[in-house]
């Protein structure tokens, strides 16, 4: 089929095939995961050091304290983005280990598929609750 | 392209980790991807503790009587221990992406550093989280 169409289509772009694919790598998606995992990895710094003082002020207490804390817009604001900086960050990291140590094509693709569902889900989970714990507070 | 027969001699394969003799920064290029995989599971952690927060008084004390109890504080310390040593880990890491600390005195200096480092910080931030209650 490739061999049919010997000139390049140019209706789309004037772009060469050369040119489109360059800097891109075999993943085809170039240095965008490297590139997003030093992001956040510099956001994680910041927001993982206040996530840790906020768990650090709501050990030990009550429910409607620990709920109070958290629907605090600052507090809440600070934990979507932690979660959302560290949900995108492991779920590179943990691809880069599996593509370093699982080679069988099949199994591959099930670990990738089921760590992008692992983070995709915590990243709802935590989402969920925190806006749910945020908004409640308003009623 | 004639397909390639594999060869039925055994052929040389590179040393992998067990051949090696351990070494600083070995132990703690090893040890970040470790410390990472461990928070990575430890996520669904903060996940169902803000679900029982959402939930409402009652899975929550569940929750904060597991994470209050002797295991519970045993795991939030070795977790805060494992997130300082992830993130001097990746300090380290930074220095290095700026091209710096590559020789030997240093990547030594800061392989030693991530783990001194890590559980110095751990010990403050537990420290003062219990002196401030």
């Amino acid at each position: 089929m490739a061999q049919e169409q010997i000139r390049q289509d140019t209706r789309v772009s004037i772009r060469t095939p050369r040119a489109r694919v360059s800097g891109l790598g075999v993943a085809h998606h170039g240095v965008s995961h490297w590139w997003l995992q030093r992001i956040t990895a510099v956001t994680n710094l910041v927001l993982m050091l206040a996530f840790v003082v906020i768990i650090a002020n709501m050990a030990g207490r009550n429910y409607a304290e620990a709920a109070h804390i958290v629907a605090n817009p600052f507090v809440s604001i600070i934990l979507i983005l932690a979660l959302l900086s560290v949900t995108l960050h492991m779920r590179i990291g943990m691809q880069v280990i599996i593509e370093d140590y699982v080679h069988a094509q099949a199994t591959k693709i099930v670990a990738v598929f089921a760590n992008n569902v692992y983070a995709v889900l915590v990243a709802v989970a935590c989402l969920y609750a925190v806006l749910r714990i945020s908004f409640g507070q308003l009623a | 392209m004639a397909p390639t027969a594999r060869p039925t001699v055994a052929q040389p394969l590179s040393p992998h980790l067990q051949i090696y003799r351990w070494t600083w920064t070995m132990a703690m290029s090893v040890f970040h991807r470790i410390t990472g995989t461990a928070l990575y599971g430890g996520t669904a952690l903060v996940a169902i503790w803000l679900l029982a927060l959402a939930s409402g008084p009652v899975a929550y004390s569940y929750v904060a009587g597991f994470f209050g109890s002797v295991i519970g504080r045993l795991i939030l310390f070795v977790y805060t221990w494992i997130l300082m040593h992830h993130m001097l880990g990746g300090l380290r890491h930074f220095a290095w992406d700026f091209g710096i600390g590559f020789d030997r005195e240093k990547r030594l200096a800061m392989s030693r550093l991530t783990l001194i480092g890590s559980v110095a910080l751990t010990l403050i931030i537990w420290a003062v989280a219990l002196l401030v209650r």
